[in-house]
């Protein structure tokens, strides 16, 4: 059984070795510190961690002051806030003079749990991908995230991080090689290509065993980065295989499943099914009954593989 | 702080012909906020001629002063006054607002020298500022912050979440200045949403307060200088202003918030500023 560590704990853990090795991070948060794991940097660096309490525009607005005296601010919070309470500071005040904060949010999709719909966001990448100068990512595990969070603190510019709550399986080894814009193609295949972002990799992965059980073979792609989309993999896939399905905890609106469709239109119109929250809010329940509540399971996407899977057989 | 007689005589030749750019270059370019950006002539000019560590041939220089219009709409202010102060040619005033220009209708640090952070959606330049005083800090504190804010601005929640975090976070390295000029687009403020009482609301938020004429650069030197020397807290100068002021037919009319005048109305206000 594969291990399990929650992306934000990956968060958490890499923020404190960052601390250390850079005098020039610091990280803010919105009262959410236990939940989101900045709390393990504030006890290392309390004079380089700054609660904004609950007050999410400000959280942004500090943050983007902060970059402007060449700190390199990490701003925490729930992504429904993150994303929904302070989109317009994000989108004025960190977006357009493209300051170089990193904005790490967690608790993100339906894996929140028994908080229930109003804290679980469908749309946060929605939101994110809209903006001009920002930079999305949604690591796959707790390796991938590490690796992310170095990424981003060495990327000059926003960068949109989003993490989950729920400890997922350790997919990647620690030679794993990470790069914002580049997706991995972590299986390969030739009948369907099943492109995942963030944690519903390892779904993407289990679906893919039992697609193999029937014949068919599907290639996995994990897209971490959702914007810039890294159009070259993901269309050289698609001309391998014909036919793809993507996967994420989050809308079918606006997320990776629109910026694939988006791309795939545009170039190499094909078969295309979107695995995702059909355009609904979430609900109170245990993080697993939800993903099975809301379709966000390896059966399901082994369903909307063989679907697209026929389409393209029969077109 | 003193402020001699030459300098009060030097600042008013500066402030006369700060509005009469403004009133220049809103009109060329057809649109702006004439009223706001008059109102806010004194507090700009005194900041950057008399208060401010700064240095145009430097503008990126560490330990310089830093200054948030978070009042971001009065960006013509704003720009007459950097430009006065060497920031960049008076002839880049011609092109506010246009295509290409480096003047963009509200304050853009990517384009402007001496902007130090784009503002324009009221209370967001104002928790920049607390950020920016918090970096200051880490800094080593040779940096002050100064902010202008609106009266009206002062609806928008996200201000007293800042004036929250800069009182708790004790940033004495923290000026701000309420340009408190009574009106904003749809009317009085007092009619609109009320913001007042104004200089109550700060002191229950934990910052010190002073009043001043907004107009009178003795009053405001005096405000200042007691400002500085606040320990622990943030400080806040409300400055009553007149929103128009230096153009009879501009002042205290809400009208005048963001219309462009006319080339005639344009030579009748330049013939009072003369």
């Amino acid at each position: 059984m594969a291990e399990k560590i929650a992306t934000r704990q990956a968060y958490g853990d890499t923020l404190v070795e960052l601390g250390r090795e850079n005098p020039d991070i610091v990280v803010l948060d919105a009262d959410l510190s236990k939940s989101t794991m900045t709390a393990g940097f504030a006890k290392a660096y309390p004079e380089r961690f700054f609660n904004a309490g609950i007050a999410e525009q400000n959280l942004m607005g500090m943050a983007a002051g902060l970059a402007t005296t060449g700190k390199v601010p990490f701003a925490s919070t729930f992504a429904v806030f993150a994303a929904g309470r302070a989109f317009e500071q994000v989108r004025n005040t960190i977006c357009y003079p493209k300051l170089n904060v990193k904005i790490a949010a967690s608790h993100a999709g339906i894996t929140v749990g028994e908080d229930g719909g109003s804290h679980q966001s469908v749309e946060d990448l929605a939101l994110m991908r809209a903006l001009p100068n920002m930079t999305v990512i949604a690591p796959a595990d707790a390796v991938e995230t590490a690796k992310a969070v170095r990424a981003a603190a060495a990327h000059r510019g926003p960068v949109y991080i989003r993490l989950s709550r729920l400890a997922t399986p350790v997919i990647f080894g620690a030679d794993y090689q990470f790069e914002i814009g580049k997706a991995v193609v972590v299986r390969e295949g030739k009948d369907v290509s099943l492109f995942s972002t963030g944690t519903m990799l390892a779904a993407a992965l289990a679906a893919a065993d039992r697609l193999a059980d029937e014949g068919i073979r599907a290639e996995v792609v994990n897209v971490a980065t959702l914007k810039p989309l890294d159009a070259r993999t993901i269309l050289a896939s698609l001309a391998k295989t014909g036919c793809g399905v993507t996967c994420e905890e989050h809308s079918i609106i606006g997320g990776l499943g629109s910026a694939v469709a988006e791309l795939v239109v545009e170039n190499d119109p094909l078969p295309l099914t979107r695995v995702g929250i059909l355009d609904v809010f979430g609900e109170s329940g245990k993080p697993d009954e939800l993903l099975q509540r809301f379709g966000l399971t390896a059966d399901d996407i082994v369903i909307a593989a063989r679907r697209v899977f026929q389409r393209k057989v029969c077109a | 702080m003193q402020l001699s007689a030459d300098e009060r005589r030097e600042l008013t030749e500066i402030a006369q012909r700060a509005r009469r750019d403004i009133l220049t270059m809103i009109t060329e370019a057809g649109s702006g906020h004439p009223g706001g950006s008059l109102s806010a002539v004194e507090i700009l000019t005194l900041l950057y001629f008399k208060v401010m560590k700064i240095d145009p041939q430097r503008p990126d220089w560490p330990e310089r002063d830093r200054f948030v219009l978070s009042k971001g709409h009065a960006a013509p202010a704003l720009y007459a006054v950097l430009a006065e102060r060497g920031f960049f040619s008076h002839v880049e005033l011609n092109g506010l607002r246009q295509l290409g220009s480096m003047l963009q209708g509200h304050p853009d640090m990517k384009r402007t020298p001496g902007v130090e952070i784009s503002t324009g959606s009221l209370g967001q330049g104002f928790s920049a500022a607390v950020g920016m005083a918090l970096g200051a800090r880490l800094n080593g504190g040779v940096s002050r912050v100064y902010a202008l804010l609106g009266d009206g601005e002062l609806q928008e929640g996200q201000v007293w979440e800042a004036a929250m975090a800069a009182a708790h976070y004790q940033l004495d390295g923290l000026t701000a200045f309420v340009d408190h000029n009574g009106y904003q687009i749809d009317g009085p403020i007092t009619e609109v949403l009320s913001p007042e009482p104004i200089a109550d609301k700060f002191r229950a938020f934990g910052w010190a307060v002073f009043e001043a004429d907004g107009h009178d650069f003795a009053a405001l030197t005096d405000a200042v200088g007691r400002a500085l020397v606040v320990a622990g807290r943030p400080q806040v100068i409300v400055c009553r202003t007149v929103k128009g002021k230096g153009v009879s037919f501009m002042e205290n009319q809400a009208g005048w918030h963001g219309k462009a005048p006319n080339r005639e109305q344009l030579a009748q206000a330049l013939a009072e500023l003369a």
